[in-house]
C-alpha cells in the first residue's frame, strides 16, 4: 500500500529501517535477556536526530508530526519492541511540554530532548491508580513559590534513565479529577528517588520502575499549564501518543510476520516447504491483512492529528485497540507457524509474542479504549 | 584539519561477475553502493573533523550517477563533494584513476590528510590510494587501524600488518588507507539526509583539471588484463602448542630443519 509519504517521511522510514536492521536487530536478543537499558541503541537513535522529530523547529526539533513519530516507532519496533518503547516513551514524556508548556519551559527543556542528550518519561500510574487514573494519591501542595511532591508512581517507562519527568499529581485533594496538575521534575531533584525496577514478561530492553517523591521541592515555574489541568494535559497527551503505541504494536506485528514468512519458506516438512501448505498460507494472508488494516488506521489517525484536528479521542483509541489486538494475534500465530522452534528463545518469534502483550495493556488498557470509543459514539448520537 | 576522503561507487554484491570476453566487471542490473571500505574512511574523516574542526571533502571519479555515492557521504557528515566526471576518464585503470584523482586533489588545494579505504570491493587492487600519494608526491601509510595522535604538522598512526602492527609518525599532508578495524561507521542522521538532498555536487571534467589527456582513460592506462582468477588460499600455518619451554625447543628444531 502506498500511503503517499512526504520526502521527509520516506527518509525517516528508510533511516529507521536501516537502524533497526543494522544496529538494533543484532543486539535485541541480548538486551531481552539482560534487561539492561539499551544505551548504545538510544545513542544511535539520538545521533540520527530521531528524538528531534517530535519537537517543534523553533526548539531544536525538525517539527515532524504524529505520523513521523508513528513511522519511526513502527520501524524500530520491527526489530525490538523494547528498544522502540524507550524512544516512544520519551516522546510521551515530551508531549505535555510541547502541547502545554510555556515558552520558558520549552526553551529550557526541548532542545536537549530533541538532541536526545536526555530522555523524558511520563508519570501518572500509581499502585492504586491504573485504569482509574483519577484515584492518584501523589500530592503536590503549593508552599510559597514552590510545590512539595509526596507519593509514589510505579510502572514508569524510562524511570531512572530519563532526565526529565512529567508528573501528574494532586495539587488540590478536595477537587477529585479537577484537582490534578502536571509538573516537570528533573532527575536529581532532592527528594526524588527511584524504587523497584520491574522484571517484565516482554519489552525487557526497556526500564520500568518506581518513582518516589519524599518532600520533593520543585519550583512553581515547573507547573505545566495551570493548576487543575493535570488530566486535560494527560488526555490530550494520550490522544497524541496513542498512535505511537499503536505503531509500536504494528511494528511488532510486522516483525513477527517477517519472521513467520521467512521461516515458512525455509522449513520443509512432508517433503516440501511449509509455505506451500494452504493452512499456512491462509494464516499468513490473515496476518498480513490485519497488519495492513492496522497501518491504514494508524496513519489515517496520525494524519488527522497532524492536520490540526483535536477531536481525535475515538480514532486514537481505535488505532491503539485494533493494532495491539492485531499484534497479539499475529505474534501468537507467528509462534504457531514456527511450531516448536517458535517456542524456543533461540528463535525470534516468542519475543514478539511477549513484547506484543503489553501493547494491549499500557497507555490505557484495551478495555478503556473501548470505553472511550463507546462514549464518543453515544455522545455523537446524542448531538 | 582539512580532510579529503576518496571514495568509489561499486556494485552491491559479494560475487562480482566478470565478462569473460572483455575481462571487465559486469555492472548491469546491480545496485550501486559506496565501497564498504570507503565507509570507514568517511567515518574516520568525519570523526577527525568533529574532534579537530575543519572540513571533510569527498572526492570520486565516475559516471554522473556516482553523485548518489557523494550525497550519501554528505548524509554521513561530509561537508562538500566533488565528482570527476568526463567521457575522457572512461576505462581508466588504477594508474590513470589515481593520476586523475590526484589532479582533483590538487584542484582542492588546502588539505592535511587524504583518507582512502584500503581497497575497492570490485577491483580489489588496493592500488589507487598509494597511487594518489605517489602522483601528489606526499607520504602514505597503508592499512591504518588507528589514528593515535594528531598535532599541528604531524600525525601518528597505527598500521596493521600480518605480523602485528607498526606505529608510524609522519608529517602532514599524508595519505592513509584504512582497514575496517579503525571504527564502526555510523548510520546517517535525519538532518544529514536533508542536507544531502539539497547538496550541490561540484562536477569537474578534463577542462577543469591540470592534466595531460594522454594519461587519461583507457589510452592512459598501461594495465592489460590477460586473465582473471582467484588465487589459491594460503595454507594454514603450523601452531606450536605447549609450555614456553616446550615451544622454544620445538621452534628451535623447526628453524634448524628449515635452515
Amino acid at each position: 500500500m502506498d500511503y503517499l509519504f512526504t520526502e521527509e517521511q520516506k527518509m525517516i522510514r528508510d533511516l529507521c529501517r536501516q537502524i533497526a536492521r543494522e544496529k538494533i536487530a543484532p543486539i535485541a536478543a541480548e538486551y531481552d535477556r539482560s534487561e539492561k537499558f539499551p544505551h548504545e541503541a538510544i545513542k544511535i537513535i539520538a545521533d540520527s536526530d530521531l528524538f528531534a522529530i517530535f519537537v517543534p523547529v523553533e526548539y531544536g526539533g525538525t517539527g515532524g508530526g504524529v505520523l513521523d513519530l508513528s513511522i519511526a516507532t513502527e520501524e524500530l519496533s520491527r526489530a525490538c519492541g523494547g528498544i522502540a518503547v524507550c524512544y516512544a516513551a520519551s516522546a510521551l514524556g515530551t508531549f505535555p511540554i510541547v502541547l502545554f508548556g510555556n515558552d520558558q519551559q520549552k526553551r529550557k527543556y526541548l532542545p536537549d530532548l530533541a538532541k536526545g542528550k536526555t530522555i523524558a518519561a511520563f508519570g501518572i500510574t500509581e499502585p492504586e491508580a491504573g485504569s482509574d487514573a483519577s484515584a492518584i494519591k501523589t500530592t503536590a501542595l503549593k508552599k510559597g513559590d514552590h510545590y512539595i511532591l509526596n507519593g509514589t508512581k510505579h510502572f514508569i517507562t524510562n524511570g531512572g534513565e530519563a532526565g526529565i519527568y512529567t508528573i501528574i499529581a494532586k495539587s488540590d485533594r478536595s477537587k477529585g479529577a479537577r484537582g490534578a496538575s502536571a509538573f516537570i521534575v528533573e532527575k536529581g531533584t532532592p527528594g526524588f528517588t527511584f524504587g523497584k525496577k520491574e522484571d517484565k514478561l516482554g519489552i525487557r530492553a526497556s526500564i520500568t520502575s518506581e518513582l518516589i517523591f519524599t518532600d520533593c521541592k520543585i519550583p512553581q515555574e515547573n507547573l505545566i499549564a495551570k493548576e487543575g489541568m493535570g488530566f486535560v494535559v494527560t488526555m490530550k497527551t494520550f490522544d497524541m501518543s496513542r498512535p505511537g503505541v499503536a505503531a509500536q504494536a504494528l511494528g511488532i506485528a510486522q516483525g513477527a510476520l517477517d519472521v513467520a514468512v521467512k521461516y515458512a519458506r525455509e522449513r520443509r516438512q512432508f517433503g516440501k516447504s511449509i509455505a506451500s501448505f494452504q493452512g499456512i498460507q491462509w494464516m499468513l494472508a490473515d496476518m498480513a491483512t490485519k497488519i495492513e488494516a492496522s497501518r491504514a488506521l494508524i496513519y489515517s489517525c496520525a494524519k488527522m492529528i497532524d492536520s490540526g484536528n483535536t477531536n481525535v479521542a475515538k480514532e486514537s483509541a481505535m488505532a491503539k485497540l485494533f493494532a495491539s489486538d492485531t499484534a497479539m494475534q499475529v505474534s501468537t500465530d507467528a509462534v504457531q507457524i514456527l511450531g516448536g522452534y517458535g517456542y524456543m528463545r533461540d528463535y525470534p518469534a516468542e519475543k514478539y509474542m511477549r513484547d506484543a502483550k503489553i501493547t494491549q495493556i499500557y497507555e490505557g488498557t484495551n478495555q478503556i479504549q473501548r470505553n472511550i470509543i463507546a462514549l464518543q459514539l453515544i455522545r455523537e448520537a446524542a448531538k | 584539519m582539512n580532510i579529503i576522503v576518496c571514495i568509489k561507487q561499486v556494485p552491491e554484491t559479494t560475487e562480482v561477475r566478470i565478462n569473460p570476453e572483455t575481462n571487465t566487471l559486469m555492472r548491469e542490473g546491480v545496485k550501486s553502493i559506496i565501497n564498504p571500505f570507503d565507509m570507514y574512511a568517511i567515518e574516520e574523516g568525519v570523526r577527525l573533523k568533529e574532534k579537530f574542526g575543519g572540513k571533510v571533502t569527498v572526492l570520486t571519479m565516475g559516471p554522473p550517477q556516482a553523485e548518489a555515492a557523494l550525497k550519501e557521504a554528505i548524509s554521513l557528515g561530509a561537508d562538500e563533494a566533488v565528482l570527476l566526471s568526463d567521457r575522457a576518464f572512461a576505462g581508466s585503470d588504477t594508474w590513470a584513476t589515481s593520476y586523475t584523482l590526484a589532479a582533483g586533489v590538487r584542484k582542492l588545494k588546502e588539505y592535511d590528510l587524504i583518507i582512502c579505504g584500503k581497497q575497492a570491493s570490485d577491483g580489489d587492487t588496493a592500488q589507487v590510494g598509494p597511487g594518489i600519494a605517489t602522483h601528489l608526491d606526499i607520504p602514505q601509510v597503508t592499512y591504518v587501524k588507528k589514528i593515535e595522535e594528531v598535532k599541528d604538522k604531524t600525525i601518528k598512526v597505527e598500521r596493521m600488518t600480518e605480523e602485528g602492527y607498526e606505529i608510524i609518525e609522519s608529517s602532514l599532508p599524508l595519505l592513509i588507507t584504512v582497514v575496517k578495524e579503525i571504527n564502526t561507521p555510523r548510520v546517517p542522521s535525519l538532518r544529514g539526509l536533508m542536507r544531502s538532498k539539497q547538496a550541490k555536487i561540484t562536477v569537474l571534467g578534463v577542462k577543469d583539471l591540470d592534466v595531460e589527456t594522454a594519461n587519461l582513460g583507457l589510452c592512459g592506462s598501461p594495465t592489460q588484463v590477460a586473465k582473471i582468477f582467484t588465487p589459491p588460499a594460503r595454507p594454514e600455518g603450523e601452531k606450536i602448542k605447549g609450555t614456553a619451554e616446550e615451544i622454544v625447543v620445538k621452534l628451535a628444531e623447526i628453524l634448524k630443519r628449515e635452515k
